[in-house]
């Protein structure tokens, strides 16, 4: 068994608004192992970047971990001072961001800003920092790296850019990076490019990787282990395969097959119908009920338990209880 | 594999920084009002550098023998005063004072409202009282405020200069916030912290930079402002004392004249109109060319 490295236990994340405490992330369990990707998925604003978030501590400043524990190499990243927060981030965890176009400072060189975390948590000199600068561009696979050390941002395309985001980000060999959706602003041929190289260069650095997404190609694509939320709760997660194989909770079906087929020319689109219950939405039972083809009593008003499909698969669901009864016909067949 | 070089071919870009800047200066220059004021500028920046050379007179020998002579009269083009002083002398030597106050008012204006701004557009909890102390400071009437710190601190120059830096705070600390909290969303400070750098550094390294588009217009329209209150303070008895040649001490000396030797108040007065309306221009025309200089994007 590997180690763990990423231990979020019953995380719950709220922020502060006009109508009060708002939960956006309502007690998510997850575990990354070590050398291990872990893919977050679920529709815009079900809390997964919140989750990232609340992980490397930059939430919001309305927004606060109120419950829960967050255990990074046995220290809990809750309870730690800004300070210890400050010089973990960037040297133990880092983050790329959606935004390649924006996640760079306009007014700086590339070198600059490669520089700097390299300055800051390996204290190196600036001409030591320059150096391991062009090392890391080149391992991002930027050509003529010495160059691009002197270009500012908008020289670069939205490709380039995003590879020295990683490249500032992998500069001072994290334990764990954690990758908001980093190819949704991306070209196509661009994002597999990109996938490729987070791929190559986990392995390389024997990192884990948690990867925020809601691109299930992406997923097939990178992931060891999935988990799936919905409305700040995690309610399935799984093994890649077991996900994309043997998907239980219906909204995870229904993410599967809104997803088009290229293959199958008769393939029709199945979307989920309606949308994602507002934070402050209150909503008895399951959270998915009102959206959920085969909600049924239960549904309504008791939040469902969490059952083992096999060892590695979960799902909060209470269709589950049902399978259990009647043999596992009916989940399947939904 | 992806770590493969992708192909594209790129030429030597060295010169990229100037280029920016030479950028914002094309588009600066295309303005004609702006080649007006800079030219104007630039004159008044010459006359304050190089004033012992240009005019052999000292500006406060007296003679009064040659007193309110008329403009054009042979050696003292633009006349003399009531004690027989050079007026072009004294012009020239008041370009030196109004550009050095203008310059402290404005620079020690900065400092102070840079870092009010700074800090009270960073933190959101010393926002309210930052911004409450600020608004207390524009509910006083600029000059009226100047008036009250020189009482306070005695008439000089070095107090006017004081008076008018702490005038100018509130409002650069108001046009620095209003950047602040635009820039402070941008990913990009988001991903500096995400790779752990301390607040301060974030905010004088990564956010004032990317400030400095409005605080240039600022400081340059500042200035204007600055010579002319100056001029105002020293017009009403509170800065430049008898006999440094201010251009605002020169007209409120020139007023009991101004029947008799016109010149002596027309001359000074239209000194302090043209700089006042160069700074102007230009500060104008910087808004402009930094406004589309600043969007980096292609």
């Amino acid at each position: 068994m590997k180690d763990t490295v990423l231990e979020v236990t019953n995380l719950v994340t709220k922020f502060k608004s006009a109508d009060g405490l708002l939960p956006a992330v309502r007690g998510a369990s997850f575990s990354v192992k070590k050398g291990e990707t872990l893919c977050i998925v679920g529709e815009s604003g079900c809390g997964k970047s919140i989750t990232a978030l609340s992980i490397m501590g930059l939430l919001p400043s309305n927004g606060r971990i109120t419950d829960g524990s967050i255990s990074f190499n046995n220290k809990n990243l809750a309870s730690m001072s800004p300070k210890e927060m400050q010089k973990l981030r960037g040297n133990d965890v880092s983050m790329i961001f959606q935004e390649p176009m924006t996640a760079l400072n306009p007014v700086f060189t590339v070198g600059f800003q490669i520089r700097e975390p390299l300055m800051i948590h390996q204290k190196l000199s600036k001409k030591q920092a320059h150096a391991r600068g062009i090392e890391l561009l080149k391992m991002v696979g930027i050509p003529s790296p010495a160059e691009r050390m002197n270009q500012f941002p908008h020289e670069l395309s939205g490709g380039m850019r995003q590879r020295v985001m990683i490249a500032i980000a992998l500069s001072c060999n994290p334990s764990l990076l954690i990758a908001d959706e980093p190819t949704t602003a991306l070209d196509v041929t661009i994002q597999a490019q990109i996938i490729d190289l987070l791929n190559d260069l986990k392995e390389k650095l024997d990192m884990s990787m948690i990867m925020i997404t809601h691109d299930m190609g992406v997923v097939a694509e990178i992931a060891d282990r999935v988990i799936v939320m919905y409305a700040g709760e995690v309610i399935e997660e799984g093994r890649v395969e077991e996900i994309f194989e043997n998907p239980q909770h219906p909204y995870t079906k229904g993410l599967l097959s809104s997803v088009p087929n290229v293959d199958d020319p008769d393939f029709e689109l199945k979307p989920i119908a309606g949308s994602m219950p507002m934070l402050n939405e209150k909503i008895s039972g399951c959270r998915f009920h009102p959206r959920c083809p085969h909600a049924f009593d239960k549904c309504f008003s008791e939040s469902p338990k969490t059952f083992s499909v096999t060892d590695k698969q979960n799902v909060r669901c209470w269709l589950q209880e049902e399978v259990g009864q009647n043999g596992g016909r009916r989940a399947s067949s939904l | 594999m992806s770590t493969e070089v992708v192909t594209q071919q790129m030429p030597a870009h060295k010169k990229k920084k100037e280029f920016a800047l030479l950028k914002t200066w094309k588009r600066l220059i295309k303005n004609k009002m702006a080649i007006v004021g800079l030219v104007i500028i630039a004159l008044q920046l010459f006359m304050a550098l190089a004033a012992p050379a240009i005019v052999g007179v000292d500006p406060n020998k007296q003679n009064l023998e040659l007193s309110e002579l008329p403009i054009g009269t042979e050696g003292h083009w633009l006349g003399t005063d009531n004690y027989g002083r050079d007026i072009w002398s004294r012009i020239v030597y008041g370009a030196r004072i109004s550009l050095l106050v203008g310059i402290g008012a404005v620079s020690l204006g900065l400092v102070g409202g840079v870092i009010l701004g700074l800090l009270s557009g960073y933190y959101r909890r010393l926002d309210g009282i930052i911004m409450r102390f600020v608004d207390l400071m524009f509910a006083f009437p600029g000059i009226l405020l100047a008036m009250l710190v020189i009482a306070i601190l005695g008439t000089s120059l070095v107090n006017v200069v004081i008076a008018i830096s702490i005038w100018s705070i509130p409002t650069c600390a108001r046009i620095v916030r209003g950047s602040v909290l635009s820039i402070k969303k941008q990913e990009y400070i988001i991903a500096m912290k995400s790779l752990g750098a301390s607040d301060l550094r974030i905010m004088f390294k990564h956010v004032l930079p990317n400030c400095a588009a409005p605080i240039i217009v600022f400081a340059t329209m500042r200035m204007a402002t600055a010579i002319l209150s100056t001029a105002s303070l020293s017009f009403l008895g509170l800065g430049a004392q008898p006999p440094t040649p201010e251009w605002g001490a020169m007209i409120a000396a020139g007023q009991e004249y101004m029947w008799t030797s016109p010149h002596m108040i027309v001359v000074p007065g239209i000194a302090i109109m043209l700089v006042v309306f160069a700074f102007n221009v230009v500060g104008d025309a910087l808004r402009d060319a930094l406004d589309q200089g600043m969007s980096l994007d292609k």
